[in-house]
């Protein structure tokens, strides 16, 4: 237990081990955790803005929700009106119609009872001729009074 | 074999036997082979180890091993950190080896006292002491050469100028200039000698009690043997820690200007 000329090795080693440390250990570790410090910290950086910009894309998304939202009551609010304005259209259009068929109608009856008129008319006059004739039959001669007869039966025909 | 010198020769022995170094040459020039072998062997396990990991570091997902020596690195990052304030390359590696091999050395500890040394005497190794710690010439090694780097750095920080005034103008001033020398002298004699005994002390005593519990019968040692190799798992990274503290602390001081 005295102190020898190991002494001596052993501070050689000692010193060989400090330099080989030195030399070749510490400084790529040192860097690596150095690295992997500023990753740590630059991922974390990164980590705080992609949520910052998922805020904003919400607010975004909402505000673009929000626009569609109001565009699509816009359209169906015209789409009402416009279906409002349609029917209201079909209304008058069919009322016009049913008006024009009414007074075609009521011409058609016009022209009809006209005819009717007319038809009762000659009816009447061949009727009257006839009856004058048989009675005339008895005293007229049909070719001396045909002028009269004419006559009459013109004028019941203007009438 | 080793029982049988044990009871071929009494307990003395047997200690005795367990705390003599294999030795080469003579007088000053003489050479403990067991403990120039372990520290060199444990000491090129921890570079090993450490330039494997530094040689593959990634700053990427890092993988178990290099996790742990991350660890290591970063712990003692951090205590070089907490009491050294200046710059300097040397003191952080400087206090990673002294971390890690004291550390090894002192698990030398935790084998079996018989193991080693049986199967060396299987080769005709007579003595052989597996712990360099519990060798003093590797202790103060260790010391002494923290305390030529204290010298360097107080001169190189101070200049020699500044070096000689704290030496003698200081703490009294200079009409007690003599004691004023004596005083630091002592104070930095003690740096090295305490550093070096205290570690030495430690590992000692703690192989010591482990040859002691290893006389006793069989069926005891397990009873002893165990809590003591718990507490001394404890026992030798404290040890480890102390030295680095201890030298990061002198060397701040010897890098601080009054």
């Amino acid at each position: 237990m005295s102190i020898i000329a190991t002494l001596i090795g052993q501070i050689i080693t000692f010193g060989l081990l400090v330099w080989f440390t030195m030399k070749f250990v510490w400084p790529p570790l040192m860097q690596a955790l150095e690295e992997r410090k500023k990753k740590i910290a630059d991922g974390l950086a990164a980590g705080e803005k992609g949520k910052q910009s998922l805020d904003l894309a919400d607010k975004k998304a909402k505000s673009f929700l929000k626009d569609a939202k109001n565009q699509a009551a816009e359209i169906i609010n015209l789409a009402q009106k416009r279906a409002n304005d349609l029917a209201e259209e079909k209304k008058e259009a069919a009322k016009q119609e049913g008006e024009r068929i009414i007074l075609q109608a009521r011409s058609e009856i016009d022209r009809e009872i006209h005819q009717a008129k007319e038809a009762l008319r000659q009816q009447v006059g061949a009727l009257a001729v006839s009856a004058a004739e048989q009675i005339l039959r008895r005293e007229v001669d049909i070719n001396k009074h045909k002028e009269i007869i004419d006559n009459l039966g013109n004028q019941l025909g203007q009438a | 074999m080793a029982s049988e010198v044990h009871e071929a020769s009494g307990p003395t022995a047997y200690i005795v036997h367990h705390l003599t170094d294999l030795k080469v040459g003579e007088g000053f020039w003489t050479f403990n082979i067991d403990t120039l072998f372990f520290s060199a062997l444990t000491g090129f396990i921890f570079i090993y180890v450490f330039k494997k990991v530094a040689d593959t570091a990634t700053s990427d997902v890092p993988g178990p091993l290099q996790n742990f020596v991350e660890m290591i690195v970063e712990f003692v990052d951090a205590q070089v950190k907490d009491s050294f304030h200046g710059r300097s390359a040397l003191i952080a590696p400087l206090a990673l080896t002294i971390f890690c091999w004291v550390f090894l050395m002192n698990a030398m500890d935790l084998l079996p006292v018989d193991l080693l040394p049986g199967i060396a005497s299987l080769f005709g190794i007579p003595n052989l002491r597996v712990v360099p710690t519990t060798d003093l010439n590797e202790t103060f090694a260790m010391s002494i050469s923290v305390f030529f780097l204290i010298i360097f750095y107080s001169i190189k920080v101070k200049g020699p100028i500044g070096f000689a005034k704290e030496m003698l103008l200081t703490p009294f001033g200079p009409w007690l200039m003599p004691f004023n020398l004596l005083l630091k002298l002592v104070e930095e004699l003690a740096k090295p000698i305490s550093l070096g005994l205290r570690l030495f002390g430690n590992m000692y005593a703690g192989e010591l009690i482990f040859i002691l519990i290893a006389l006793l019968p069989w069926w005891v040692q397990p009873a002893l043997s165990f809590p003591w190799a718990v507490f001394h798992i404890l026992i030798i990274t404290l040890q480890a820690f102390i030295f680095m503290v201890l030298t990061i602390v002198y060397l701040s001081l010897a890098h601080e200007d009054h």
